[in-house]
């Protein structure tokens, strides 16, 4: 009997879940042709209400982020929650990727067309905030997003997509512009990357996810791994280099692709900047402690991911170390970047390689070893006031964007730079991507150029004032009222439940301004408590 | 493999054998409407005749092809069950049938707890009725005129005399016919308190779809529960998510003593339907469960097709779709009305339960045909050949909506052309 019931079972239930995943692409096709002819005002008032609702779950998603997966500093993801929302929102206040540009010069109109369904797949290390980042650039640019989260963080992830997918529809977006997969798997991923509805693929995970997004046929944004090689020489101020590398390097203890993996000092700056290490929280492993930990880190050659984002007193008492109280990061010195040296590879915790070179030059050569190793095209950083070296060391690290005199965690994110603010760092040509700056909303927007006749005689059309998206005029779709009994009334009666054009009263509603100052309030707060802590 | 068990000459041949050997009139109606089709392989919402044509299907055989013809998923599970199951044995308990009445119970509206099978709506129909005779005691029978309810013994009764004078199985004496939206009629029909059901399409289909007026199930279930009658909504044509809701009978805010189901419900791979009931409404399963029986009603392999196509059917984001599907035909078909306001002259919609009235007592025969010309293939109302009857199916795409406007455009454009012409009778035969 109880195996007859199974078989039952089993004949409906696909247990990957792949219909149930195309069913939801075709749905995201309908909300996406909807959503693709919305006007700015109404766009604007979707992604701040979606942003919004993200900021205010800021803490508790870092809450549950950190204890899902196991790993990471609940502080520190609230940070970067509140930065992927409301923080992205207020970067790209004054950008448009609605509205057609008219150049008359030129005599071309600029239709921005929309990539339609976007699938975003996020990783563990920093789930919420990607998510909250893929969303909302989505939303900005009016295309709906499939997200696939990473198994370890896929209940929080499901949640922040909800969320966010909620209080969009709320405002007026189409129903269905954020869907989630509750139980990603890998036939499931497979079926969502590959079918012709999904538009473009937004990669961020390890490099097999990003490997097979590019070569899924689908157009694809994938973002490989980092390995940063971080170059300090006698030209920098030591003491703020020193306290930048180690809240860099701690940040979220150590799991993103912007941390820090190689410190590389020129001799003259070494002695100094080490004293200054050891201030900011530092410690630096004798050599039997450096193997201890490089056993312990790297068992047969392979990084443990036991390790990943836990914290530095934790890993030095596993390897049986003592250490200081108030050890944020275990600099861990070796002599050559080589492939056979564990401590040159990425280590997704804040564990700190070192080594010494006699000259910036040569320092030069060490970072472009560690990229050898993995994370071409990622990042690097450099803590240096000679433009000369900082000028070489972009010109000769294959990387597409260096941080200079910052922690590289928030700098190549953008977050401490004016780089654009992102979770996704386009690795270009150096890693296998077409995309080579930090991912924002340009990439996920086409524009249909209408290019006239070039010969003076032909005459520029007035495009002034054509719009051709317009605001719905109530909830997306409406709810299905029998056709006799719609009468004057908007067709939103029904059970569909919302009232008609939330999106303007919601953009002009009274506690708008609140709500902003609220948010605030919350990023105030929770940079204090960074800061103290 | 086909090949070997069906082989014709040429599509003449074929013709002139379904005339001899199984309906000569059926098959010269369809030549002599321009409908010349006999359809060959399928898939999706795509027709294909035996010469080629594509044909988009928003016939669908009243629903039966709801989620499309061969749905890949339903199929997979038709025959991953054949390498277990087949019809079943009637008589005993059964993995697959309570299985699919757990389910179907769960998707119910409130009151309904049992289920009853039968291998067709018409069967499903008769099983309603006697249950409710049954519960009641009763032998009245009131159904609207114009109604559709199957060909078998009792449901042929409750609809028009089209199909039941015929064969001599009208039964005025127990079975009468009121007026669609007529409260009062409806309430003259009950008050003699010896009808034993009132059954209602909640959408009449073969009459065109015609809309019950706000309020007037509702008001025909108080009826029903002032002079001791069951209501039973036959959900054959409109349930399934058709309506943007599982159940039509839910967005009128009735909760029927009896829920019948059939066509869509396994999705057009196996026949099975089924008969939803309340505790009341179905004493005799208590009284005596071997009173009715059916060897292939609730067969295990339509069971099991049925559990796949209900699970479709059920999705979230089906519900979303056909919500956007319905909004793109309300825009869409009132565009191509405001061209021809004089000749496509209204829309009767529910979701995606659509009638397209035209201004000529046969004018949907005209875009019938216009439109298979065309490449859609939908059809006129028997019971009322004004209007065509529009039934999309409830998974369609973007793409292949905007191409069926596009047709339908088109199709009755021109339909309105012969419509106008001075051949227009000949050309219908």
């Amino acid at each position: 009997m109880t195996e007859a019931s199974i078989n039952v079972a089993e004949l409906l239930i696909d247990p990957a879940g792949v219909p149930r995943a195309r069913a939801m692409l075709q749905r995201a096709e309908w909300a996406g042709r909807a959503f693709a002819r919305y006007d700015k005002p109404v766009v604007d008032a979707i992604v701040g209400a979606a942003a919004a609702a993200g900021a205010a779950k800021a803490r508790e998603y870092a809450d549950w982020a950190v204890r899902e997966t196991g790993f990471g500093v609940a502080e520190h993801k609230v940070l970067k929650n509140v930065a992927c929302s409301t923080g992205i929102v207020d970067y790209y206040a004054g950008h448009d990727y609605v509205t057609p540009r008219i150049d008359v010069e030129a005599k071309v109109v600029e239709v921005p067309r929309p990539a339609g369904v976007v699938l975003a797949l996020t990783p563990s290390t920093n789930p919420v905030a990607t998510v909250f980042f893929k969303c909302l650039i989505a939303l900005m640019t009016r295309s709906v997003v499939v997200v696939s989260p990473h198994p370890l963080a896929k209940e929080v992830c499901a949640d922040a997509a909800r969320t966010l997918g909620e209080a969009a529809v709320k405002a007026g977006a189409p129903d269905g512009v954020i869907q989630v997969v509750d139980e990603p798997s890998v036939p499931l991923i497979d079926a969502l990357m590959t079918d012709d509805r999904t538009s473009v693929i937004v990669a961020t995970g390890g490099v097999p996810v990003v490997r097979a997004a590019h070569s899924s046929g689908t157009p694809a944004i994938g973002v490989g791994p980092g390995n940063v090689p971080v170059l300090v020489d006698a030209t920098a101020d030591l003491a703020k280099a020193a306290r930048r590398i180690v809240d860099s390097k701690s940040f979220d203890n150590s799991i993103l692709c912007t941390n820090e993996s190689v410190l590389i000092v020129t001799e003259h700056a070494a002695a100094t900047l080490l004293r200054h290490l050891k201030l900011a929280g530092a410690h630096l492993l004798a050599p039997d402690e450096r193997d201890k930990i490089a056993a312990m880190l790297f068992p047969g050659g392979r990084f443990d991911i036991r390790f990943v984002g836990k914290d530095a007193s934790w890993i030095a008492a596993e390897a049986g170390l003592r250490v200081p109280n108030r050890t944020r990061v275990l600099l861990a010195p070796f002599d050559l970047v080589v492939p056979e040296e564990p401590l040159a590879h990425e280590k997704l915790c804040p564990v700190l390689g070192l080594v010494r070179v006699p000259t910036a030059r040569r320092g030069i050569d060490a970072a472009r070893a560690v990229l050898r190793l993995s994370g071409r095209g990622h990042s690097a950083a450099i803590h240096s006031t000679d433009p000369q070296v900082i000028m070489e060391y972009g010109a000769a690290v294959e990387v597409l964007r260096v941080a200079v005199n910052v922690g590289n965690s928030l700098g190549s994110a953008g977050l401490e730079t004016n780089l654009a603010p992102t979770m996704t760092i386009g690795t270009g040509f150096f890693g296998g991507s077409s995309v080579a700056e930090n991912l924002h909303p340009s990439h996920l927007v086409q524009w249909t150029r209408l290019a006239y006749n070039h010969d003076p005689a032909e005459p520029f059309g007035d495009f002034v004032g054509l719009q051709p998206w317009h605001a719905p005029a109530g909830p997306v779709p409406p709810y299905p009222v029998a056709s006799n009994q719609r009468g004057d009334r908007p067709a939103a009666a029904g059970g569909g439940g919302q009232a008609c054009n939330p999106a303007r009263s919601e953009l002009n509603g009274s506690d708008a301004p609140a709500l902003r100052e609220q948010i605030r309030r919350l990023i105030l707060e929770e940079l204090s408590q960074l800061a103290g802590g | 493999m086909t090949e070997e068990l069906i082989s014709f000459a040429s599509k003449q041949d074929m013709l002139a054998k379904s005339k001899q050997f199984w309906n000569p009139d059926k098959t010269q109606f369809w030549i002599d409407s321009g409908v010349p089709l006999v359809i060959d392989h399928r898939e999706g919402y795509f027709i294909y005749d035996v010469e080629g044509k594509r044909l988009i299907d928003v016939h669908l055989n009243g629903g039966t092809y709801n989620l499309g013809h061969r749905n890949p998923e339903v199929a997979a599970a038709v025959t991953a069950a054949m390498q277990r199951f087949d019809i079943g044995n009637h008589h005993f308990p059964s993995l697959a049938r309570t299985a699919l009445a757990e389910a179907l119970i769960s998707t119910a509206p409130d009151g309904l707890t049992k289920v009853m099978y039968g291998s067709g709506g018409g069967e499903a129909i008769d099983i309603a009725l006697k249950s409710a005779r049954h519960a009641t005691k009763k032998r009245g029978i009131v159904s609207v005129a114009k109604a559709y309810h199957g060909h078998t013994g009792l449901a042929v009764a409750t609809g028009d005399e089209r199909f039941a004078t015929l064969f001599l199985a009208d039964r005025p004496d127990e079975f009468s016919h009121v007026p669609f939206n007529d409260t009062d009629a409806m309430e003259a029909a009950l008050k003699a308190r010896d009808v034993a059901a009132v059954i209602m399409e909640t959408i009449p289909a073969t009459y065109g779809f015609p809309l019950p007026a706000p309020g007037y199930l509702a008001g025909v279930k108080k009826l029903c529960e002032r002079y001791g009658a069951l209501y039973i909504a036959d959900e054959v044509q409109t349930g399934l998510m058709r309506t943007g809701e599982l159940w039509a009978i839910s967005k009128h805010g009735v909760n029927p003593d009896i829920l019948v189901t059939g066509k869509g419900i396994s999705g057009g791979m196996y026949p099975v339907s089924a008969v939803l009931a309340t505790e009341a409404a179905a004493g005799w399963l208590t009284e005596d469960g071997f009173a009715h029986m059916s060897t292939f009603g609730g067969a295990e392999l339509g069971c099991v097709a049925a559990l796949k196509a209900l699970e479709i059917t059920g999705r979230p984001e089906v519900r979303s779709m056909v919500h956007y599907i319905a909004a793109a035909f309300t825009d869409g078909l009132g565009k191509i009305q405001a061209q021809y306001p004089d000749w496509f002259t209204g829309v009767r919609q529910d979701g995606l339960v659509m009638g397209l009235e035209f201004g000529h007592p046969q004018g949907a025969k005209f875009v019938m045909k216009r439109l298979y010309e065309n490449g859609v293939w939908a059809i006129f109302s028997t019971l009322d050949p004004r209007v065509l009857q529009y039934k999309p199916g409830i998974l369609l795409t973007p793409a292949v909506c905007e191409e069926l406007l596009e047709r339908t455009e088109v199709a009755i454009g021109r339909a309105r052309d012969d419509a106008a012409g001075p051949t227009a009778i000949r050309r219908l035969r």
